[in-house]
């Protein structure tokens, strides 16, 4: 039984946090939000250069070999950060799909260009309709010749608008919610057929509902082997619904530090708000909420580390825990806070904001905990 | 980062099992899994099997005849033990008093007291509370005062749990009335039951349970060698002792062995056709139970990681009491719940050692409304669940 950092997670862990604290300020954060831009380009060359986007990548594509373990390290900072750079969307999410695929030369493609921070893919998993359901698949790739041509609509695709490539799940047989005959392809944004709505998500954050027309790609562009893609984007998911999860726990660590510093320097009735036992006992709430929703992140992370075959339930029970706890912890937050809780420009209210979009993402509570039901 | 038991944990494991299965008195596991209540005869003799193998001293150094054990062997003991089912260990000796006298005592008390807490020989019980002193211990007014080389004690300590059984209490009391501060001038007095001028009377609990005591001293006299430690420090020794079982506080190794009991009783209502009209609302609570739990083992796992390598207990630490009581008082809950009608009977006597009339519940549903009942005592006692976020707040929250 150990818990410790390995020298090399403790020196990442640091490295993430000493450039949270020192070059990610909330007010350039907020700068960035305010433009047309969906994220700082200079800052997503910053993360390569720091090596963050070759983590998850296997050594044998040059990468870190990162595990979730490690995920689970830079996500915490991103989240108490703020950050609103398309980490999850590239390379969790799309990266996620692209590395465990078999198809060695797409690899070899497009996982150099995703670690050097050239291409910014996004994963196009999602439809109207779907919710959470990964297997709800109504866009369809037809087989023409040695071609597919796709036809349909992805809703949601986080970092979907600015993307230069998407990964997305089509359906090549069978019925719309059948886990068989599903196909991941990978798509270069510009080809002909498709088009992108763009919009800025609650949070502040881009992304895109994107309509494919007729789009003909070739049968090199299939990220799965035709009909069996469900495994890789669960795989995918998983990782990105633990990912999340130590997102939320950074976010509860931020609301919960910056809502006992409020409070103590309020002063109301002559005295710190802090000095109220109600407030105390709500911060002390607060606190184990955290520091229980951390205890289910390092159980998830160390179960799918060590390939558990109760990982899942583990990350499910996790996203369910976090999504409540997290969301009533914002809640809280906004509330001690008072008046400045609800004004936009103040942290609480964009952590607030963040961890609500983080309880939907992947599945809320309820649907995760009926997850975790079936699962054990 | 790792969770995993090493080659010779997992032989400790098999050695704590295999004792539990034949070793252990049987007829203890037997009875309990007939849901029959523990009497003064089955705790005794439960713990004397321990002491036999050498596993009283749980948590006891070696040099006082402890295990010495690694809290990872810790861990694996009480989740055996949980999973036996076996009636709980008293805490007064073997988990209170005796770390208090092997840490603080001098050689002579070391000697006359603990062999005895050890072979569970001699039962112990707790004087802390008292009738105006609460949550607020430090308002007690039990006085000890020191006439020759005895002292003299008067007052009174309530909530005083088996106490009917005890032949000896550790108490705190007021050896000085002018100090400062009121958690100075408290001393640590160790008495006999059957010294002059103890009266013990009995408190009901809403369950209609005899477990606590009200336990009068008039003009009790002990030697002045029964005070342990210095007198007027009583206080630390006393915070010392709520503070050190922390191996077990959360009690997440009987939390689950519970809410496995819970599940196989909703399965066989399931199979007879009696299960709850709104089952998978039921099951939602009980996820969601089992959830917090899952969350509270790491909580401790993480306190017991960071204890082994020489680190104080991380801030973690604090929240085990909250949420351990937490979830057992969710626990007790979820169990008179799917009773049913099962739960409105009261036939304790009926699983009472002894008991020889007829047999109303098959199944322990009975007991469920009762033991939901007394066990709102858990976020009340050993510093209520509200002291403790106060002490969060303070010492770790630093508000």
């Amino acid at each position: 039984m150990d818990f410790s950092l390995s020298d090399e997670q403790a020196m990442l862990k640091e490295s993430v946090v000493q450039y949270i604290d020192k070059s990610y300020g909330f007010e350039q954060r907020m700068q960035v939000v305010a433009s047309s831009a969906p994220y700082s380009a200079e800052k997503w060359a910053e993360f390569a250069d720091l090596g963050w986007l070759s983590l998850p990548f296997s050594t044998d594509d040059d990468g870190f070999d990162g595990g979730a373990v490690e995920l689970m390290l830079i996500m915490q900072e991103l989240g108490r950060g703020l950050v609103i750079e398309p980490y999850l969307a590239a390379v969790v999410l799309a990266g996620g799909c692209i590395k465990r695929s078999g198809n060695v030369a797409l690899r070899k493609l497009l996982l150099p260009a995703i670690m050097s921070g050239e291409s910014v893919p996004a994963l196009a998993y999602a439809e109207r309709g779907s919710r959470y359901t990964l297997n709800h698949v109504g866009v369809t790739a037809v087989a023409d010749g040695e071609d597919f041509v796709i036809n349909g609509e992805k809703f949601v695709v986080l970092n979907g608008g600015t993307a230069d490539q998407i990964v997305l799940s089509a359906r090549t047989s069978g019925a719309t919610t059948d886990d068989d005959g599903i196909t991941l392809f990978c798509v270069c944004a510009d080809v002909a057929g498709i088009e992108r709505q763009g919009f800025v998500t609650v949070d502040g954050a881009h992304a895109a509902n994107i309509t494919f027309d007729n789009v003909r790609i070739g049968k090199a562009d299939a990220v799965s082997e035709i009909g069996l893609g469900l495994g890789i984007l669960e795989a995918a998911i998983l990782d990105a619904t633990l990912a999340v999860s130590a997102e939320a726990v950074g976010i509860m660590e931020a609301l919960t530090t910056k809502t006992i510093e409020y409070t103590r320097n309020r002063q109301q009735f002559g005295v710190p708000l802090s000095s109220f036992q109600a407030l105390q006992h709500r911060m002390v709430d607060m606190f184990m909420e955290l520091e229980q929703s951390r205890s289910l992140l390092l159980r998830a992370a160390i179960m799918l580390d060590e390939d558990s075959p109760d990982a899942a339930a583990a990350v499910a029970s996790l996203k369910y825990y976090v999504g409540t706890a997290g969301r009533k912890l914002g809640e809280e937050a906004v509330q001690l806070h008072g008046g400045m809780g609800v004004s936009n420009e103040v942290d609480i209210a964009h952590l607030f904001k963040r961890i609500t979009v983080i309880d939907t993402l992947f599945g809320n509570s309820d649907y995760q905990l009926h997850r975790y039901i079936q699962s054990s | 980062m790792n969770v995993n038991f090493s080659p010779e944990e997992l032989v400790f494991q098999d050695e704590v099992r295999a004792f539990f299965a034949e070793e252990y008195p049987q007829d203890i596991l037997e009875g309990r899994r007939k849901s029959m209540l523990a009497s003064r005869d089955i705790y005794i003799r439960g713990q004397q099997a321990l002491h036999t193998k050498g596993w009283a001293g749980i948590n006891w150094p070696v040099e006082y005849g402890g295990t010495g054990w690694s809290v990872t062997q810790k861990y694996i003991f009480f989740n055996e033990f949980a999973a036996a089912d076996c009636p709980t260990i008293i805490p007064f000796g073997l988990g209170m008093v005796g770390p208090v006298i092997y840490t603080y005592g001098t050689e002579e008390q070391k000697e006359k007291f603990l062999p005895d807490i050890l072979s569970s020989s001699v039962w112990w019980c707790q004087g802390y509370s008292e009738p105006g002193a609460g949550s607020d211990l430090a308002s007690l007014k039990t006085r000890a005062d020191l006439d020759g080389d005895e002292y003299v004690i008067n007052g009174t300590k309530t909530w005083t749990t088996l106490a009917q059984h005890a032949d000896w209490i550790f108490i705190l009391a007021r050896t000085n009335s002018d100090v400062a501060r009121k958690q100075e001038g408290i001393s640590f007095l160790l008495v006999k039951m059957d010294a002059p001028g103890i009266t013990v009377t009995p408190i009901y609990t809403l369950d209609g349970d005899h477990e606590i005591n009200q336990v009068f001293f008039d003009n009790v006299r002990i030697p002045a060698d029964q005070l342990i430690g210095e007198e007027g420090k009583g206080w630390t020794y006393g915070k010392f002792l709520l503070t050190h079982e922390r191996a077990n506080i959360a009690g997440v190794a009987l939390s689950k062995q519970r809410l496995r009991k819970l599940k196989k009783k909703l399965a066989s209502y399931e199979q007879q056709g009696q299960a709850p009209a709104d089952v998978e609302s039921f099951r939602r609570k009980m996820a969601e139970v089992e959830i917090q739990l899952s969350a509270l083992e790491y909580t401790e796992l993480r306190t017991l990681a960071s204890v082994s390598t020489g680190k104080a207990p991380g801030p973690e630490s604090s929240i085990l009491k909250i949420k351990g009581t937490e979830m057992q008082q969710a626990i007790d809950n979820l169990f008179f719940e799917l009773s049913a009608y099962g739960a409105l009977p009261n036939l304790r006597a009926q699983y009472e050692a002894g008991y020889d009339g007829d047999i109303v519940d098959d199944d322990g549903s009975s007991l469920t409304a009762l033991r939901y009942f007394n066990f709102r005592k858990a976020s009340i006692y050993g510093g209520s669940n509200e002291i403790q976020k106060n002490i969060i707040a303070k010492a770790v929250l630093r508000i």
